[in-house]
């Protein structure tokens, strides 16, 4: 297929690939995301293909790897269509049983299903999954049933048609209106109204500009924008295309993370793809627009995903943040005007042109709309990623779409916004989440990590890892963060090391203080945040530490000791084996000998806890 | 790596000051670090002075002026692999391999390394060893995920343990 070269040939294309497919024709999905991989979905793909080979004989039964469904925590998943059967936790040998009652005979294998936790009901449809069912999945949703190697996937969901609209019916101006009144809002972190920057770079001084699409997802805990652009890399580069229009820029990068080859892999090939079909290059869809997208991979540093510390990396310098007293709009890559947005926030664009602000306005909250995917993860039944309507409240996205916390244990806090984020408590499980609402709490939005914790999970040692972070990615331009997180960090592990005192705890609010105010970039400027926030909501569980050197949660090491009860263990030598610096000793109970109760030799003892967690007979104490 | 190897790499990006990074990745992929003479010959090209390469070679943790191990082992330090342990991972791996993070074993078998998240949070604690994803780990795993990666003679010395 040749360059496209106006929109009536692309909609004569796209109308080519619906007709050679066929909607009740049976075809079996499997998840290729990343949380898959990690599950074993390559050994599964490659039994569907022999068993489609084997069997299937010429019906035609399709194979596609999609990106990732959401549902990492049952992975490998497996959907068939068009029944959307969704099959969880696949091995390859069940393949063959797949195919042979499902695919040929329409029946279900029960084994596969996904089972209610609470009713035991076993559920078919994908839909219904009470994982999914509150979810509203607009931009996400098509991950699970594309091919991200393969543009035809795309445009058969309708796929570049916002594209054709703004190019050939919208004036780039009226592109920015309508982005502005639906008030798409950043979706990175600051949440700055996406319209609002598009315009200012439209109306910067200069010919030449530049678009960039932030895809270096630093915060620890989040992994939305991996799976956007490996799992639907078109919705994104469309998002950029028409924002190039809207803004008049001819030159567009893509920033992804050193971490994620896959997802620089799929992009490439999604822009290789629109430049063959003449969606990309120039004079797109002989629109007399012209655009092109460069793929930049970051070298490994968090920092680097700041805006202007992400354009001195483009531009070959080492990616430091320098001061916004000009905004990147005005002066940013080679000091031209630059709009920078990030990969969920492009992802957006496409529809909010397709479908319109009114419809887009309707969903959210008042100063946030649309929807926001939230990598929900730690210390929850369902982990994986879930996209939600703004303003829906914690204790749904925990509870119902989360499915409550493992074990039976109790909540504690969820930490949103990655470093810079904060700790929200129980307490406030029922506030709406969304932009403000969870700046008011002390907190942040970020870019979507939500990590649950339970009452295993120790407050200060939060901070502590938080700190820990910071102070290895600051850049060390500004003293106040270089030296700030650093001194933080050292008063913590005193604290977790059972050497805090009561002073500790002011100390480290002024700290806090001086480097949010004094740093130049949001790394600084938000980094006491986990230290701050904890205080604010845990402050008894510091004393605890300080007054009685004593973890409530069991955690911080230095505070603990592990004790076998010797007339509670039953000598079955568990613990023993479990132990990876063997510092357990004792005799095996058996039949014909009496054994002897084992014992640790705190010397040895690097109290890791496999001994407590691996005894069934709570013979285990730590205090 | 022979000049025109480097040459190679170097056409592939373009000779200007932007491809920096991407040539300094491509040349760590092919040979584990960045040999001096390597850089050397990248700053003369390129017309970038060698104590600027040098600047990007320590700031980004991808780069490594140090030779490094046969595979890489890649410890997940995210908060959600954190708040599952990670920790209590990473020290058994400490134990096994007699290193710390950032030193590579002397027998140049394996690199020890953490990262800040891989992004696959819903399988944590996650290990990466030369990119692939081993999830849901522990310190009782640690030994036997090693075992398929450690050189021959330490391969039947593991063997014969176990």
């Amino acid at each position: 297929m040749g360059r496209l070269s106006s929109p009536q040939e692309l909609e004569k294309y796209r109308e080519g690939i619906r007709r050679r497919r066929d909607p009740h024709q049976a075809f079996i999905t499997v998840c290729g995301g990343t949380g898959c991989h990690a599950s074993g979905c390559h050994a599964v793909v490659d039994a569907f293909k022999k068993v489609i080979q084997e069997k299937a004989k010429g019906n035609g039964v399709g194979l596609r790897v999609t990106g990732c469904h959401g549902f990492c925590e049952r992975g490998p998943l497996v959907v068939l269509h068009p029944q959307k059967v969704l099959y969880q936790r696949v091995k390859p040998e069940d393949a063959p049983k797949i195919f042979e009652e499902t695919v040929l005979n329409g029946k279900i294998v029960e084994s596969l299903l996904y089972e209610h936790p609470t009713t035991g009901e076993k559920i078919v449809s994908e839909e219904e999954v009470p994982f999914y069912k509150k979810q509203m999945r607009i931009i996400f949703g098509n991950n699970g049933s594309i091919d991200p190697a393969q543009i035809e996937d795309y445009l058969a969901v309708g796929g570049y048609q916002a594209l054709c609209k703004a190019l050939f019916s919208m004036k780039p101006e009226e592109v920015i209106r309508e982005v502005k009144k639906a008030n798409l809002r950043g979706r990175g972190g600051g949440g700055f109204p996406a319209g609002l920057k598009w315009e200012q770079c439209r109306n910067a001084p200069g010919e030449i500009k530049y678009v960039i699409c932030n895809a270096d997802e630093g915060d620890p805990g989040a992994y939305m924008d991996r799976s956007l652009l490996e799992g639907n890399p078109h919705s994104v580069l469309e998002g950029m295309i028409i924002g190039a229009y809207a803004i008049g820029a001819h030159e567009g990068y893509v920033f992804v993370r050193h971490e994620y080859p896959l997802a620089v892999v799929n992009i490439g090939i999604a822009i290789q793809q629109a430049r063959e079909l003449g969606l990309l290059g120039k004079e797109i869809l002989g629109s007399g627009f012209s655009f092109d997208v460069q793929i930049s991979r970051g070298g490994g540093a968090f920092v680097a995903g700041e805006s202007t510390a992400l354009m001195a990396t483009i531009e070959g310098n080492v990616g430091e943040p320098r001061a916004k007293h000009i905004h990147t709009v005005i002066s940013g890559l080679w000091d031209r005007p630059t709009n920078l947005n990030n990969v969920e926030t492009w992802a957006n664009v496409p529809l909010i042109i397709d479908r319109g602000a009114d419809w887009y306005t309707q969903i959210g909250t008042e100063g946030s709309k649309g929807t926001k995917i939230f990598s929900l993860v730690g210390k929850v039944n369902n982990t994986g990623l879930v996209e939600v309507p703004m303003g829906i409240t914690l204790r749904e996205i925990v509870y119902d779409i989360g499915g409550g916390i493992p074990g039976g244990k109790k909540l504690k806090a969820v930490q949103t916004g990655g470093p810079s984020g904060g700790c929200i408590p129980e307490s406030l499980i029922d506030l709406p989440v969304d932009f403000d609402r969870l700046t008011e709490v002390g907190s942040m939005m970020g870019s979507g990590g939500m990590i649950v914790m339970d009452e295993s999970t120790c407050m200060v040692d939060v901070a502590k890892y938080f700190m820990n972070f910071l102070k290895d990615e600051s850049c060390g331009k500004c003293t106040s963060c270089r030296e700030g997180t650093r001194r933080m960090h050292e008063i913590l592990m005193e604290i977790t090391e059972g050497r805090g005192t009561l002073d500790h705890l002011d100390l480290l609010e002024e700290l806090g203080w001086v480097t949010a105010e004094a740093s130049l970039c949001a790394l600084g400027g938000t980094a006491p945040n986990p230290v701050l926030s904890t205080l604010r909501y845990f402050r008894d569980e510091y004393k605890e530490h300080i007054l009685n050197k004593r973890c409530p949660a069991k955690v911080c090491r230095a505070l603990l000791k592990y004790r076998i009860l010797s007339d509670v263990c039953t000598m079955c030598g568990r613990c023993a084996k479990a132990c990876p610096v063997e510092a357990i000793s004792g005799k095996v109970k058996t039949k014909k000998e009496k054994g002897i109760p084992f014992k640790i030799d705190e010397q040895k003892c690097i109290k890791c806890g496999m001994c407590f967690e691996s005894c069934k007979f709570e013979a285990i104490e730590v205090q | 790596m022979t000049q025109s190897e480097i040459e190679a790499i170097i056409e592939r990006y373009g000779r200007k000051e932007s491809s920096i990074l991407s040539i300094l990745q491509d040349i760590q992929t092919r040979e584990k670090y960045l040999p001096r003479e390597a850089l050397e010959y990248v700053g003369e090209k390129l017309q970038i002075p060698l104590n600027k390469i040098y600047r990007i070679a320590t700031f980004y943790r991808a780069l490594s002026l140090m030779p490094r191990g046969r595979h890489e082992v890649c410890v997940c330090m995210g908060t959600a692999c954190h708040v599952r342990g990670a920790q209590r991972v990473l020290d058994q791996l400490k134990l096994e391999l007699g290193i710390a993070p950032g030193e590579t074993t002397k027998d140049l078998n394996f690199t020890l390394e953490t990262v800040n998240c891989l992004g696959v949070c819903a399988a944590g604690p996650v290990v990466a060893i030369d990119g692939q994803y081993f999830g849901k780990m522990n310190p009782t795993k640690v030994e036997g995920t090693l075992k398929q990666f450690r050189s021959d003679k330490k391969k039947e010395a593991a063997d014969g343990k176990a």
